[in-house]
C-alpha cells in the first residue's frame, strides 16, 4: 500500500511540478505585477494598488484596441461559422471527391499564424493591387490593408481562411452523428433541403455550435501571430483625438506596451483581457447550453 | 487518364442539375482556398525583379526555386537550417514528455479516487481558460529567477522551453487522456495486480499500449501548436539567441529583407512544407485527432 502511494506521487509529480512552475506561479505573479510599477528594466516592483487599471480607462490606444478586438471577434465568429457550416454541408453531401475537399479545406489550419500573415500580406499588397493596376480596377488599386476601415474586415477574412477548415471538421462530425434516416424521412414528407437544414440539422447540432462558437470566440479574442505579420498594427488612424494603430488588437497592444518597457501596464491590460475573455466565454457557453436543452 | 477509368465515368448515373451546380461551385471555392498556396509556390521560383514585374505570371525559370532555397539555407544573418533542426528537436522532445507524463498523471487521477485527484483535475481544467498573455512576462521573469536559484539555465535553452511546453501542454492533454482512461475497464488492471504485476508495470505494460489511439490525438493537437508557436519561443529563446525556431527565423528573414518577397515567400514555403507533407501521409489520423481533441 505504501509502495502504491509512492508510485502515485511519482506519476503525478512531473506534470504537477511543470504546471505549478509554468502556470500557477506566473499566474499569481501576473496578478500581483498588474498592481505594481514594474518596468521590466530592473526587478523592482512597488505595490501601487489599482492605479494601472484606473489609468487604462484614460488610455485611448488601449480602449481602441479593446473595441476593435470586439469588432474583429464578432466578424470572425460570423464569417468562420457561416463558411465552415457551408463547407460541412458540402463535404457531407453526395458530391464526388468530397473526402478530397474535406482534407483540402483543412490545410490552411496547419501552417500557423506567422507564416500565414506574410503570405496574405503578399497576396493583398502585391497580387491584388497588381491585378487592380493591370485591369484598372480602382477599388483594388489600394491595398485593403492600408485603409483603417477595411483592415479589420480583411483580417477577419484571413482568419476565416485559416479556421474554416478546422471548424468544418467539428460540424462534419456532428452531422455524421445524426441518423441519415431523419433527413430522408423529412425529404419523403416533402420538406425542402433548406427547411430540412434549418428544422432538423441545426437543432440536432446544438452541441457542435457551442463548441465552435467557443473556439472561434477565444481564438479571435487572443489573436496575435497573424496580426503581427499581416499588418503589424497598421495603418495609422485617430481615436479620441489621439493617433492610434488601426489594426492593433488587444494581444498586440499588450505586446507593444511590454516592448516599450511598461511591464506593469502591459500586465494590467493582460488581466483585463483575461477577465473579459472569461466573462464573455462563460456567457456564451451558458446561453448555448440553455439553447441545447430547449432544443 | 487510363481508358478503364474513362469507361467508369461514362457508366456513372447521370448527375442531377443541382448536383452539377454544387460540383462547379465547390471546385471554384476550392481553387480560391488554394490560391494562396499556389501564389507562394509560383513566386518562390522567381527573382525579386520578376515578382515586381508580374506576380501572377508563371516563373520564367523554375530552377530559380533551387537558387532561392540555397540563398536561404546559406544566409549569413539568419541560421535557417539551425532553426529548422532546433524546431524539430523542441517539438519532438516536448511531445515525448507531454505524452509520457500527461498519460501517467491522468491514469493516477482516474484510478486513485480521492478528493485530491478531483481537486487536481479541476485545477488542470480551470487553468485552460487562462490566456497566455497573462502568464508570459511573469513567466520569463520567474524562469530567470528560479533558474538562477537552481543553477539551471531555463531561458535560451532547449530543456527550458521543453519544460515550459510540458507546463502549457499538460492540462489539455491530461483532460483528453482522462476522458479516455475512464472508459478502459478496470478489471484488466485488477487481474494484472492479482498476478503480481507492480503498479508502475501495470501502467507501462497494460494501460499505456491501450492508449495508442488517443496518443495520436494528443500528438497532433500539441504538434501543430508547438511547431507553429511564435510568442513562447520568442520570449524564452529571444529573437537572436543560440536556439531558434522556424517561426522566429521566418520573422527574422522578413525583418532583414524587407519586401524581398522572393526570399520571404521561399522561407514560408520551407516552413510549411514539413507539416503539409506529414499531413498528406497521416491525413486520416490528423482529421480524426483534431475532431476528437476539440469535441472532448
Amino acid at each position: 500500500m505504501k509502495q502504491n502511494r509512492m508510485v502515485n506521487i511519482l506519476f503525478v509529480a512531473p506534470c504537477i511540478f511543470a504546471f505549478v512552475m509554468i502556470i500557477i506561479i506566473p499566474f499569481f505573479f501576473g496578478l500581483y505585477f498588474s498592481m505594481t510599477d514594474w518596468n521590466g528594466i530592473n526587478n523592482a516592483a512597488n505595490f501601487v494598488g489599482f492605479n494601472n487599471f484606473r489609468n487604462l480607462l484614460s488610455t485611448p490606444d488601449f480602449l481602441y484596441s479593446f473595441l476593435i478586438t470586439i469588432a474583429y471577434t464578432i466578424l470572425s465568429i460570423v464569417f468562420v461559422n457561416i463558411v465552415s457550416f457551408t463547407l460541412a454541408l458540402i463535404v457531407t453531401s453526395k458530391l464526388r471527391r468530397r473526402n478530397f475537399y474535406r482534407a483540402g479545406f483543412f490545410v490552411p489550419y496547419l501552417i500557423g499564424g506567422i507564416v500565414l500573415g506574410y503570405i496574405w500580406q503578399f497576396l493583398l499588397n502585391n497580387i491584388l493591387v497588381g491585378i487592380g493596376n493591370s485591369l484598372a480596377i480602382t477599388a483594388l488599386q489600394t491595398s485593403f490593408l492600408s485603409l483603417p476601415n477595411s483592415v479589420i474586415w480583411t483580417m477577419a477574412v484571413v482568419n476565416t481562411w485559416q479556421y474554416a477548415g478546422y471548424i468544418m471538421l467539428i460540424y462534419v462530425a456532428s452531422i455524421q452523428s445524426i441518423p441519415a434516416s431523419l433527413m430522408e424521412a423529412a425529404s419523403v414528407d416533402g420538406a425542402s433541403y433548406v427547411s430540412r437544414v434549418f428544422h432538423i440539422l441545426i437543432p440536432m447540432m446544438a452541441n457542435a455550435f457551442t463548441i465552435s462558437l467557443f473556439l472561434t470566440l477565444t481564438t479571435s479574442f487572443k489573436q496575435f501571430d497573424m496580426n503581427l505579420t499581416l499588418t503589424n498594427g497598421g495603418p495609422a488612424t485617430r481615436f479620441l483625438d489621439v493617433p492610434v494603430k488601426a489594426s492593433q488588437l488587444l494581444a498586440m497592444n499588450i505586446f507593444s506596451t511590454a516592448t516599450a518597457n511598461r511591464m506593469a501596464e502591459a500586465q494590467a491590460k493582460a488581466v483585463v483581457l483575461f477577465i473579459a475573455l472569461l466573462v464573455v466565454s462563460l456567457l456564451q457557453v451558458s446561453i448555448n447550453k440553455k439553447k441545447e436543452v430547449e432544443m | 487518364m487510363t481508358s478503364k477509368s474513362r469507361a467508369g465515368k461514362l457508366n456513372r448515373l447521370p448527375i442531377s442539375p443541382g448536383m452539377a451546380i454544387l460540383d462547379l461551385a465547390t471546385i471554384i471555392l476550392f481553387v480560391v482556398f488554394m490560391i494562396p498556396f499556389g501564389m507562394v509556390v509560383l513566386n518562390s521560383a522567381k527573382t525579386s525583379k520578376e515578382i515586381i514585374f508580374n506576380a501572377i505570371a508563371l516563373p520564367s525559370d523554375w530552377s530559380q526555386l533551387a537558387v532561392n532555397v540555397s540563398l536561404i539555407f546559406n544566409n549569413p544573418t539568419v541560421d535557417y537550417l539551425g532553426a529548422f533542426f532546433d524546431s524539430i528537436l523542441i517539438t519532438a522532445f516536448s511531445l515525448l514528455v507531454i505524452i509520457l507524463f500527461s498519460s501517467m498523471c491522468a491514469w493516477i487521477l482516474v484510478r486513485n479516487k480521492t478528493r485530491w485527484s478531483m481537486v487536481l483535475f479541476m485545477a488542470f481544467v480551470a487553468a485552460m481558460v487562462i490566456p497566455f498573455q497573462v502568464l508570459m512576462y511573469p513567466l520569463v521573469r520567474w524562469m530567470r529567477v528560479s533558474g538562477d536559484f537552481m543553477h539551471i539555465r531555463l531561458l535560451g535553452t532547449i530543456p527550458g522551453i521543453v519544460f515550459a511546453y510540458l507546463g502549457f501542454g499538460s492540462p489539455l492533454s491530461i483532460f483528453v487522456f482522462h476522458g479516455f482512461i475512464k472508459n478502459i475497464p478496470y478489471e484488466l488492471e485488477e487481474s494484472a495486480t492479482i498476478d503480481g504485476c507492480s503498479r508502475s508495470r501495470t501502467f507501462f505494460a497494460i494501460v499505456f499500449p491501450l492508449l495508442q489511439p488517443i496518443i495520436v490525438t494528443v500528438l497532433i493537437l500539441n504538434g501543430i501548436w508547438i511547431w507553429n508557436d511564435y510568442l513562447l519561443p520568442l520570449l524564452l529563446l529571444g529573437s537572436n539567441g543560440v536556439v531558434q525556431t522556424i517561426p522566429i527565423a521566418v520573422t527574422a528573414f522578413a525583418g532583414a529583407y524587407l519586401k524581398q518577397w522572393d526570399l520571404i515567400l521561399t522561407s514560408t514555403l520551407i516552413a510549411m512544407l514539413p507539416v503539409i507533407v506529414l499531413y498528406l501521409f497521416a491525413q486520416k489520423y490528423i482529421i480524426k485527432g483534431m475532431v476528437e481533441g476539440s469535441i472532448k
